[in-house]
């Protein structure tokens, strides 16, 4: 590999102080230094030894840990599609040909919109490109319905990556998860593309298939505050004829059923905190806790029964809507969340209450996570500063005893 | 009454290069130096000597115009060859070109029953005029004990648990009665009691286990269980308005012989450690000695870092450089200076590391003794990763808390939060793990000179 050193090494006068594109170094640092880690020593004084472990490589372990969750969303995506037009007999290669038809584009437009707006920022600002954007990037594709427009994702990417972000100073500085700002924008912006009957992709010139009527989990509950039907019961019908069982808590749990591109999976999201945990990528405490918050909030809301969705068994909750991917990937994200020990329980738990809570007492928004993993990341300092005050007031009473 | 604490956080970086037990009498270095950059608080280093003046071991050699009655004087005696000074004029390194017999300044000597019968001012005073005083170092703030101060504990940790840290068995061996002479003077010192904190998970020596008018607590644990802060945390912690001072048992028995033999014998032994060096063994010699002689000849590479103390709170030294007045180690690591191709994502199983990110494999050999360069493994970014400082910090202080509010100059916070407990050893291990590259420990010394000074 050194003919590749030896022509970054060559092109490299170019960029530095005096070169003729000086502009443009950060660009092409950026490119170095993904292909070579650099050669940086550590200075005279301090520590003389570093751990292994740097910033790309911590946010490749969470794009690794997204992998189950895009290859599920790319076969999804293909067969809700086919079961959607009527055609539950098309061959796997088909499936997973439509599927990619939809999935890669909205993940390459994510991608290059949003660095495009990270190398921007990184030349004017003169610093290094930050990593963080490798995983939104990834994240905003895996939450958007399967036929959303391109120009859309675009616009939200760049939209969130500037004001959610850059604005605040870039990765680490922000206040809320780039990913959910992004599809929050879209939401409030855009509510035709992003709710309703979106969450299959039918395609130009087909036609849904009999009993089709676009619903979702969600839907069928928050229908449910009107029409008084057992939700359950609903949603064991559904799908009869065309896609039997599709909304059975089995099949829920698996994620064969439309939503968000690759939020549906709870199986491949729970491998991929798997990855997460193991990694220390993730933070457990915070996952375990947003299920437990749901669950816990299920259950009061069960025994209180004032509605039929009221009255959905508790561990639906877990398994509807993107509960698990958001709790698991966005819930996680360690800057936007709740930063001391303490304080990650108390996220968590909050987020989980907060979700059970927009979906049954607000069905004009029926998924939950998204606005409730949004607004604890506003009151995460909140948290901790409480938490932060309970350790100065441990140390301060100390003192006098 | 003595504790018994056991540590749960932290980290024993396992690497290549542990000295064997043998301890060598060598060829003496040619050079000695006094570095006035091992002390912090040293504002305004005064020379008594000019290059040319020939000194005694225990010849004052400077002294700070803020502190002048702390004498810091020479290891050996001979001839001063050379006065380093870096930017700005700073002071950097009195060099003595020692004699090949040394000569000693005289002092008062003291039998053990006389020891006794010494009042606090006595010791204080030959203290300062022996040179032994800059052993004591004062918490908060970590800088050369004040000589009026009344500190409310002194506290001595009997091990070392940095990477590849030298056996205190075989660096005090047969110092015994220096190291109890030298308590029974530090007990003049505090109102309060002096602890002594030995390891609890190995054989304690002798010189430790038969010292007497001190306590002695158990300590157990991953690095840093042996750093005299964290175990100050755990059995006196230094609350806002209060002093404690801290010493190692090297300055101990310094402090011993000067009071029993009347002579500033600064005889240490250390340990020439790490993966490049071709035997790593012990070495008797004296404080500030020049490491030419050691790693002559004694090197498996080239390409090499000469490090004085251990590689997480040492300090980059060149092939003749000198050891420091605080470090009985040497370490000799190869410099990280290449590219590698994809090596941030690359699996490896050589690098060694506390975290588990994909491809980080050490965890699955923690016995393994990896080969660590110097390399910087990434560059600095913002803090983005939350809970790890935590698992490496056995203390119940919030370390990122503490970091920020001493980047953000908020004195109030800072306070709050602690900052009397640290000094920049407590938080190296987080300035390892740390993912964003930060130099943690340059901040902690940045927070404490804020504290101090302004």
């Amino acid at each position: 590999m050194k003919f590749l050193r030896d022509a970054l090494d060559s092109v490299k006068p170019h960029f530095e102080k005096g070169g003729k594109w000086e502009k443009f170094y950060y660009i092409y640092e950026a490119h170095d230094t993904l292909l070579f880690a650099p050669k940086e020593t550590t200075k005279a004084t301090g520590v003389q030894i570093r751990d292994a472990i740097d910033m790309k490589r911590l946010m490749m372990t969470v794009i690794i840990s997204l992998i189950p969750c895009l290859l599920f969303a790319i076969y999804n995506t293909g067969l809700q599609h086919y079961w959607a037009i009527g055609q539950p007999d098309a061959g796997v290669m088909d499936i997973i040909l439509v599927g990619l038809i939809q999935v890669i584009p909205i993940v390459a437009v994510s991608y290059i919109s949003g660095l495009t707006v990270e190398f921007i920022f990184a030349t004017i600002r003169k610093h290094e490109v930050n990593e963080g954007f490798l995983v939104s990037g990834m994240l905003v594709p895996l939450v958007m319905p399967p036929d959303i427009p391109l120009w859309q994702v675009a616009l939200a990417t760049v939209f969130a990556v500037i004001i959610a972000k850059e604005a605040f100073g870039g990765t680490g500085m922000n206040i809320l998860n780039v990913a959910l700002t992004a599809r929050a924008f879209l939401y409030f912006a855009y509510p035709g593309d992003i709710s309703g009957d979106v969450w299959s992709y039918i395609g130009s010139g087909n036609q849904a298939v009999a009993g089709f009527t676009g619903a979702t989990p969600l839907s069928i509950g928050a229908e449910a505050i009107t029409n008084g039907e057992n939700v359950v019961a609903s949603l064991n019908a559904y799908g009869a004829g065309w896609a039997d069982g599709i909304f059975s808590f089995s099949n829920l749990f698996m994620g064969f059923y439309p939503g968000s591109i690759g939020a549906t999976s709870v199986l491949m999201c729970l491998i991929g905190a798997a990855i997460l945990i193991a990694t220390g990528a993730g933070n457990w405490k915070i996952i375990l806790s947003v299920f437990l918050g749901a669950w816990g909030m299920g259950l009061v809301f069960n025994a209180i029964g004032a509605n039929a969705f009221m009255e959905l068994p508790a561990h639906y909750h877990l398994v509807i809507g993107g509960m698990a991917f958001g709790a698991i990937y966005m819930a996680t994200d360690p800057v936007s969340a709740s930063q001391t020990e303490t304080g990650k329980w108390i996220y968590g738990i909050l987020i989980g209450v907060l979700t059970v809570l927009i979906r049954v007492f607000n069905p004009a928004y029926p998924e939950g996570i998204m606005l409730a993993i949004l607004f604890m990341n506003v009151f995460a300092p909140l948290i901790d500063y409480y938490v932060v005050n309970a350790n100065k007031k441990w140390r301060l009473q100390r003192a006098t005893v | 009454m003595s504790k018994s604490i056991r540590l749960k956080k932290g980290f024993d970086i396992s690497i290549a290069g542990k000295a064997n037990s043998t301890v060598v009498e060598a060829d003496q270095p040619e050079t000695f130096a006094i570095k006035p950059t091992n002390f912090h608080g040293i504002l305004r280093p005064k020379l008594t000597v000019a290059v040319g003046d020939n000194v005694k071991a225990g010849t004052p050699i400077l002294f700070d115009k803020k502190n002048e009655r702390v004498k810091h004087v020479a290891p050996v005696s001979g001839e001063i060859v050379d006065i380093k000074r870096g930017e700005k004029r700073k002071l950097l390194e009195v060099v003595i070109l020692a004699d090949k017999q040394i000569e000693y300044e005289k002092f008062k000597s003291h039998s053990v029953s006389e020891l006794a019968s010494l009042s606090k001012e006595q010791v204080i005073e030959q203290m300062l005029e022996g040179g032994v005083w800059p052993h004591l170092i004062q918490r908060p703030y970590g800088i050369i004990a004040e000589a009026d101060a009344s500190p409310k504990a002194i506290f001595i940790s009997a091990f070392d648990s940095h990477p590849l840290a030298p056996d205190y068995n075989l660096l005090y061996k047969g110092q015994d009665q220096y190291f109890q002479a030298g308590l029974d003077v530090l007990k003049k010192l505090t109102p309060g009691t002096l602890h002594l904190n030995v390891n609890a998970k190995s054989e304690v020596a002798p010189i430790f286990e038969h010292a007497k008018n001190v306590q002695i607590n158990k300590f157990s644990g991953p690095h840093p269980a042996g750093n005299v802060g964290i175990q100050i945390h755990h059995l006196d912690p230094i609350n806002k308005g209060e002093l404690v001072w801290t010493i190692q048992p090297q300055g101990v028995i310094q402090i011993g012989k000067l009071f029993l033999e009347g002579k500033h014998d600064a005889s240490k032994t250390i340990a020439l450690t790490g993966s490049e060096v071709k035997t790593p063994q012990y070495y008797k010699t004296y404080t500030g000695a020049s490491i030419k002689k050691f790693v002559a000849n004694n090197l498996n590479s080239d390409h090499v870092r000469f490090i004085t103390g251990n590689v997480l709170t040492g300090e980059k030294i060149d092939a003749d450089g000198h050891i420091g007045f605080f470090d009985n180690q040497v370490t000799v690591i190869p410099e990280g200076d290449y590219y590698e191709l994809f090596g941030w994502i690359k699996p490896t199983t050589d690098k060694i590391s506390f975290q588990r990110a994909f491809g980080l494999l050490s965890f699955l050999n923690p016995n393994k003794e990896f080969v660590a360069d110097t390399n910087n493994r990434g560059q600095e970014r913002a803090f983005v990763q939350t809970g790890v400082f935590e698992q490496v910090l056995p203390m119940d202080v919030l370390p990122t808390h503490l970091i920020k509010s001493i980047l953000a100059q908020d004195f109030d916070e800072m306070e709050a939060l602690g900052i009397y407990e640290v000094v920049e050893e407590d938080l190296a291990l987080c300035e390892f793990v740390d993912v964003s590259k930060h130099d943690i420990q340059d901040i902690i010394r940045e927070g404490l000179d804020l504290m101090q000074y302004s």
